[in-house]
């Protein structure tokens, strides 16, 4: 057992008993779907119907229907993808590093990060199949299959192909620590449900049965997953940013990318979790669960790693300059002063200037101005990717070739695609899975709630 | 044997031939199979088995056998061996411009133009248009056969009905005309000239859409003979032009590329170049080459000839002519040429005679007669007679025509008197044309008779007085069309075919010509191998009419007025499109304009500050539409912000607004041939008066595929240096990026994580002198015919997505060198000009073959780098990670694609058959890129290996090198030391330090492009260098 110092803040409000966990939490999937999410998970349904026209589109006609051009071969593909990618990186970090290091503040937040993660990792993935002009042979010929074309084999040296590595072993190891949490919990519903319930929760629950082994083998293997989650964060991102630091185009040719790109990485997916956590508490009612606390907890990780971003900014500058490279000290002038500094300056609005609010202990305590804070920084983070991509390639080398890029309603259609699979997801997550870890925030009701007479 | 044959009994029935037996054996299959059971209901075996049958056979049944239409090979042609290619000696002709050339076919298909070194005028040069017209043999917009009332009629009817009206009108005394441009066929106007004997009323007026009308004139004023002499730039240390686009456009302008390119080479040994002065309004691609180039308005050409007459007259001390305004640089032009006489050349655009008369005056006093120009050989591009032309439309007017014939022409469209003949047609009786399609005049005429295609027909030309060059074709007739000099004489009652009568022709004209056999077939089959005969002119003994001068000098000054404000407007031909014939070719119609990098367009060209008066900006192609009026006439068009473009000048180009040409030269941009205007008789392009402009503020976007105009001051992309500079230095103007690195300044080369490769075979690679390119894109057409590349449509380019794989990078100066980044964007007023083809560098540290997750692209063992099509996924990472751009990817199937139908040479049967079989046409969802012509590399290498040699120098010419006809583009393979790329780039193995060979480049004008990022290309570009006194703008 743990021992929690009575001055820290009580991580569970409302004094709740851990039947109340189990009722609170458990209500949601039990009862009838609510207005408000049919609501919600239609508009996702729908606005994943539309996105698919245009993914059909992609795929029916080419990669043409997208504003892509000689120039400028990728943009709101790849900006897409490492934004995902991104956003899938807060729930490894909460659900793996917080645990390692123990901080159990993250258990009210862990379940949906994670669920998060996946969906985001889902969504990300998409693009680089997507985005390929044969899709169909390119899915699997970007894997290291044995094949009857001879020597034929993928590039090792190519910074994509160690993508395919970096986000399948991210996505499955996501996948497992997720699932293997919600084991005990779909055990807690599969205990209260009855007829075809009992039954499609008795099979995910894998026949739990909540005998101390078992118990103790899970810590066991949650922790072992926790560990070898850990390097996960740090490298998924970093490899991605490979695709950019190996290349030789000014504005990408940066030793400074994979730190630069974890710590973007973590400021967005906090962000995003907070933006999603902030909704689901206020539609589930759970208040007592999800705390001011939590919340604060969140924004300091943002103002952390946000200004790291904006350190690496200056820095990215700073070294252009003292490089003495004329090309990629055009690039960097180019980003401020181009035709696309609207996108720049955006960036920096929106990534450097709005976290630097959560100095103040009021702002980062408010749910209204968390929620538009959130938002902003994914706003930010998108264009952070869109500035390193398009405005270094748009303008690179050789000014015969500078080009302008221009997304068309595919460009965007595709993206929607990615919202409505997200997000159709995330509800149908919300609804028939426990948004909480029932498990573990049982085991902290004693020690950190909220003691009420 | 036959004692042999037994008979073997299957049973002991058989034997005794049991008569039931006997009843049963009857049948195929013996009834007493158990087929069905006893009460004729099908069984359950059955049933399977019939089941079984019924899907193996509905299943084949549903796999429809693909239809094949082989050709059986059981009587091989002679000489047509599959997939290997035939190349035969002709002569490309359109209208009066024609190029000795080879075509290489395919299986009984033409399939590439290329020049015939043995011709000692294009010297094996071409250029874009003649690089083309392979395509337009397989345009399927060609009339299939001839037709009358626009519809389809068969041969017979159409001659029975001609042959009687013609003879109608004869009897009557009825005048007939042949209207055609220049021909340059002797044979064929032999055949005009028995149709005219034959119907005594004929005349044949001549025209030409680009009319020199002005030369010959000025040369029957100043000589008494009408011509235009040949020109030899080569021979000219200073070149002097007033307007004259002759590498572009101008009389001959392969031919004067060859000569002119000459005089532009410099190495260690040979630190000379001429120098080129031009005087234009319009930023013409001999402008942007110029040395010294001084904007002018067209009323200024007149009174800066006289300037200059005067200039020269001073010196020569003779009479000099009233009038002359001498314009930036003409006092050291004409300082130069005198200093030069005789090894100088002045020539003018202008069609203006008494301009011209000026300048033959110029030329004869400098005593260039006889060294740089030759009137001894006259050329006979261009004999049109505009005065001619307009007498034909007012007597058709009148009504005193009665039959016309256009003969190969389209005088309705790009005629200055096109309106009017297009009104007075009806006036005419009998109209025929030989058009080879419903053109603007066939679509007004009552009989077609279409002419085969060049590449179909027998013919000859004669370019210039005593050079001859064969036509001789390479495919048969595709359609029913008939050699229209086969139809005059049929007409005329001859039934002779006109292979027969051109031998005949040749037999009695030529044969006599030569010493060389006695036998006709010997010089027949020589002539026809070598492609060309060549004689020499005849000598004439001209003399100057001195008085000519001054009768020329008051014209001038009546005609021009320089300075009477408002706009003026000179129209010239585009580099690809010229004159407008070519117009349903998509290939010259994408073809990115040189100077404005436009393509499926005009435009009005307006210099920088008349634009900025106006409001009007070229921002990423998106311009404004203006009102223009020339005459009273008002049309609309999109401005193009042009540098270099003279103050107060409007330029536009002809060859646009066709109405007939097909579906991929229909509607696009404005036909200027209107807004021609009439000087002293002769056609001119230049309006000096009537022209205004008014913004519409509606926007157009004009798709070009170079929208950035400067090169920011980039010495790793362009390094240039003046002839001053690099008499004292070879490596003026050259660039050496340097890194540090532990505590020195290494070169780049020095530090790499690259092993390097090993060539032991060939080591291909390319050199490309800046200083010779004049940008005339001849290679980029070359480069779409050989490897297929596709035809995207304006809407793409507007996209940025054409698939060139070679391009020409055209870069302005800036307008201030020293300025910020942001200003080094914008273009000077009037800037120096650079061209720099682009296509793959074939680096040996190629950075997209790093990046590619399945090592699509590759290396060779020769150094090339390669892209395997069938392996690409598309992720187009190679084409990011590629510095310098050129990778491209196919966003579309641009093939058998309904909405890419414009890519004809892939979108319909007849299209296709241009295809080169031996490179790929591209898969949707890949990329490509510049090959070096890995299959003409193959190709030459299988022929040494079969004869049992090493590839020999200059056997091996990739398609962009073998069309360029400034020879700008070398190629060869670094490993033979002996090779002319070698010699070039002076390659020296070095031994370094630890035993290993460096390959060490001593040519110090060679550099690589990017040097600093260490790609090591295989491709060299030479340092531009101008002929300038200092460095200015």
């Amino acid at each position: 057992m743990q021992v929690t110092s009575p001055v820290r803040k009580p991580l569970i409000t409302g004094g709740k008993t851990v039947h109340d966990v189990t009722e609170d939490i458990c209500r949601q999937v039990e009862a009838k779907p609510s207005k408000l999410w049919l609501m919600a998970f239609g508009i996702s349904v729908v606005t994943l119907a539309i996105g698919f026209l245009a993914v059909a589109a992609t795929l029916w006609e080419g990669i043409g229907m997208w504003g892509l051009n000689k120039t400028v071969g990728w943009a709101w593909d790849i900006t897409n993808f490492v934004w995902w990618v991104g956003i899938g990186h807060a729930g490894t970090l909460i659900s793996a590093v917080l645990l390692l290091f123990r901080q159990k503040w993250r258990m009210a937040i862990n379940r949906a990060s994670e669920a998060m993660t996946i969906f985001a990792v889902i969504c990300a993935a998409m693009f680089p199949v997507l985005h390929m002009g044969r899709p169909w042979l390119g899915a699997y010929w970007a894997l290291p299959l044995p094949n009857t074309f001879g020597s034929l084999w993928v590039n090792f040296n190519s910074p994509l192909l160690w993508d395919v590595f970096a986000i399948s072993t991210y996505f499955s190891v996501s996948l497992v620590f997720w699932y293997l949490g919600l084991v005990p919990d779909f055990a807690t519903i599969r205990d209260r449900a009855t007829g075809i319930r009992k039954k499609i929760y008795g099979a995910l629950s894998l026949g739990w049965d909540g005998a101390a082994r078992t118990w103790s083998r899970y810590e066991s293997v949650s922790l072992i997953l926790a560990g070898l989650a850990t390097p996960l964060v740090l490298s998924v991102h970093t490899i991605v940013s490979f695709d950019f630091a190996t290349s030789v185009i000014p504005g990408w040719h940066t030793t400074i990318f994979p730190p630069y790109f974890v710590a973007g990485a973590i400021f967005s997916g906090f962000a995003m979790v907070l933006t999603l956590m902030i909704v689901t508490r206020q539609v589930f009612k759970l208040h007592d669960y999800i705390t001011i606390e939590h919340i604060e907890l969140m924004n300091i990780v943002i103002i952390v790693t946000g200004s790291i971003v904006g350190i690496a900014y200056i820095t990215e500058f700073f070294i252009a300059w003292y490089s003495g490279v004329p090309a990629e000290q055009y690039a960097f002038f180019n980003r401020m002063q181009g035709p696309y500094w609207w996108a720049y300056w955006s960036m920096m609005t929106c990534n450097v200037i709005s976290p630097q609010l959560f100095w103040s202990k009021k702002i980062r305590t408010s749910i209204a101005a968390t929620f538009i804070i959130s938002i902003i920084v994914n706003i930010g983070m998108w264009f952070e990717r869109f500035v390193i991509i398009v405005t270094s390639l748009h303008r690179d080398y050789l000014p015969s070739s500078w080009a302008m890029f221009y997304p068309t309603v595919y460009d965007m259609g595709v993206y929607l695609f990615t919202f409505g699979l997200f997000f159709t997801a995330f509800f149908l997550f919300a609804k028939f899975f426990p948004v909480i870890n029932m498990a573990e925030v049982k085991s902290i009701v004693k020690s950190s709630s909220e003691k009420t007479a | 044997m036959k004692e042999n044959q037994k008979t073997y009994w299957k049973g002991i029935e058989q034997l005794t031939n049991d008569s039931e037996f006997v009843k049963k054996n009857e049948g195929e299959f013996p009834e007493y199979l158990p087929v069905s059971d006893q009460d004729g209901n099908s069984n359950r075996r059955d049933f399977l088995k019939l089941m079984g049958f019924g899907i193996a056979a509905a299943s084949l049944a549903a796999c429809e056998a693909p239809v094949r239409k082989a050709i059986p090979y059981l009587n091989k042609p002679v000489d047509v061996d599959p997939s290997v290619p035939n190349y035969y000696a002709s002569t490309y002709v359109n209208g009066g411009d024609a190029v000795s050339i080879v075509v290489k076919t395919r299986e009984g298909r033409p399939i590439k133009v290329e020049g015939n070194k043995y011709s000692s005028i294009g010297q094996g040069g071409t250029n874009a248009q003649v690089e083309a017209s392979v395509l337009s043999l397989y345009d399927k917009e060609r009339l299939a056969g001839p037709s009358k009332d626009g519809a389809e009629a068969d041969w017979e009817t159409v001659d029975r009905e001609i042959t009687a009206q013609l003879n109608d009108i004869a009897s009557k005394g009825g005048q007939i005309r042949i209207v055609s441009q220049s021909v340059l066929s002797p044979t064929t106007k032999r055949a005009v000239g028995e149709f005219a004997a034959k119907f005594p009323t004929t005349q044949h007026v001549t025209y030409d859409a680009a009319s020199a009308y002005g030369i010959s004139e000025a040369h029957r004023r100043s000589f008494g003979e009408a011509m235009i002499p040949s020109y030899d730039f080569s021979k000219a240390h200073t070149i002097v032009s007033v307007g004259a686009d002759f590498l572009g456009t101008w009389i001959s302008p392969i031919e004067f590329t060859k000569q002119y390119s000459k005089t532009r080479k410099i190495n260690d040994h040979h630190r000379e170049m001429s120098r080129h002065y031009q005087f234009e309004s319009n930023l013409s691609l001999t402008g942007s080459n110029a040395d010294y180039r001084t904007p002018i308005k067209p009323s200024q050409v007149g009174p800066l000839v006289v300037a200059m007459y005067n200039g020269i007259a001073a010196k020569a001390g003779q009479a000099t002519v009233s009038g002359g305004a001498a314009v930036d640089h003409a006092t050291e032009a004409i300082n130069e040429l005198w200093a030069n006489r005789g090894k100088s050349l002045v020539v003018c655009g202008s069609n203006d005679p008494m301009v011209q008369v000026l300048i033959n005056g110029i030329n004869s006093m400098l005593g260039n007669y006889g060294t740089t120009l030759d009137a001894n050989v006259p050329v006979h591009y261009r004999q049109g007679n505009d005065q001619a032309m307009s007498n034909l439309v007012k007597e058709m007017n009148s009504g005193s025509v009665s039959a016309v014939i256009f003969f190969n022409c389209n005088p309705a469209y790009d005629s200055a008197e096109g309106a009017a003949l297009s009104a007075s047609i009806s006036k005419v009786g009998l109209t025929v044309s030989t058009s080879d399609r419903m053109d603007e005049t066939a679509s007004v005429v009552k009989y077609v008779a279409p002419d085969h295609h060049y590449l179909e027909q027998w013919n000859d030309a004669e370019l210039r007085e005593g050079h001859y060059s064969l036509v001789q074709p390479t495919i048969s007739p595709i359609f029913k069309t008939r050699q229209a000099p086969e139809s005059f004489l049929k007409w005329a009652g001859q039934d002779v075919e006109y292979y027969t009568y051109l031998q005949n022709n040749w037999r009695e004209n030529f044969f006599g010509k030569q010493t060389d056999t006695s036998s006709f077939q010997t010089f027949w089959d020589k002539a026809l191998y070598d492609g060309v005969f060549e004689t020499g002119g005849s000598n004439r003994s001209l003399s100057l009419d001195t008085a000519a001068a001054s009768a020329a000098a008051t014209s001038i000054a009546q005609n021009y007025k320089v300075g009477a404000g408002g706009f003026e407007l000179s129209l010239y031909q585009k580099i690809g499109l010229g004159d407008g014939s070519q117009a349903n070719n998509p290939w010259l119609q994408e073809m990115s304009d040189p100077i404005t990098k436009a393509t499926w367009d005009n435009y009005l060209t307006m210099s920088i500050a008349d634009a900025n008066e106006m409001g009007i900006t070229l921002k990423e192609g998106e311009t404004q539409l203006v009102d223009l009026t020339v005459g009273g006439t008002t049309v609309k068009i999109p401005v193009l912000v042009q540098p270099g473009q003279a103050n107060g000048t409007l330029g536009m180009a002809v060859g646009y607004g066709r109405t007939k040409a097909g579906r991929v030269g229909d509607n696009l941009g404005v036909d200027a041939y209107p807004m021609m205007t009439k000087l002293n008789g002769a056609n001119v392009m230049d309006v000096f008066a009537g022209v205004s402009v008014t913004a519409t503020g509606e926007s157009y976007r004009i798709a070009q595929t170079q929208t950035h105009q400067t090169y920011m001051g980039r010495e790793n992309v362009i390094q240039e240096a003046t002839l001053s500079e690099y008499k004292e230095d070879a490596g003026a103007g050259r660039w050496h990026p340097k890194i540090y690195k532990e505590g020195k300044y290494i070169k780049p080369s020095k530090i790499t994580l690259w092993k390097g490769h090993e060539y032991s075979n060939h080591h291909w690679a390319m050199t490309i002198d800046m200083n010779s390119c004049t940008g005339c894109s001849a290679c980029t057409v070359a480069c779409q015919a050989e490897n297929n590349i596709p035809v995207v449509g304006k809407e793409e380019v507007l996209n940025r997505r054409e698939m060139a794989w070679i391009r020409i990078d055209r870069y302005y100066s800036a307008a201030n060198p020293a300025g910020s980044k942001k200003e080094l964007e914008n273009a000077a007023e009037n800037p120096e000009v650079t061209f720099q083809p682009m296509m793959c560098q074939h680096c040996n540290n190629a950075p997209c073959e790093t990046v590619c997750p399945v090592a699509a692209t590759t290396h060779s063992s020769e150094g090339l780098n390669q892209m395997t099509y069938n392996r690409c996924i598309g992720t187009r990472y190679c084409a990011n990670n590629c510095p310098y751009k050129v990778r491209r990817f196919n966003w579309f199937k641009y093939h058998d694609n309904t909405q890419f139908d414009m890519n004809s040479s892939m979108n319909n049967d007849l299209g296709k058959m241009v295809l080169n079989p031996d490179v790929t046409v591209r898969a949707r969802g890949v990329m490509e890129k510049c090959t070096m012509c890995v299959q003409r590399i193959q190709a030459g290498k299988l022929t040494a290996k079969r004869e049992g040699r090493r590839p020999v120098d200059g056997e091996i010419s990739i398609a962009c090198a073998s069309a360029c006809p400034s020879d700008a583009i070398t190629f060869g393979d670094l490993n033979d030391t002996n090779s002319k790329i070698s010699q070039m780039l002076q390659i020296e193995d070095k031994k370094d330090g630890e035993g290993a060979t460096e390959r060490v480049v001593n040519e110090e004008r060679a550099y690589h492009v990017l040097e600093e990022i260490n790609v090591n290309p295989n491709i060299w570009y030479m340092t531009k260098i101008r002929n300038k006194q200092k460095t200015e703008a």
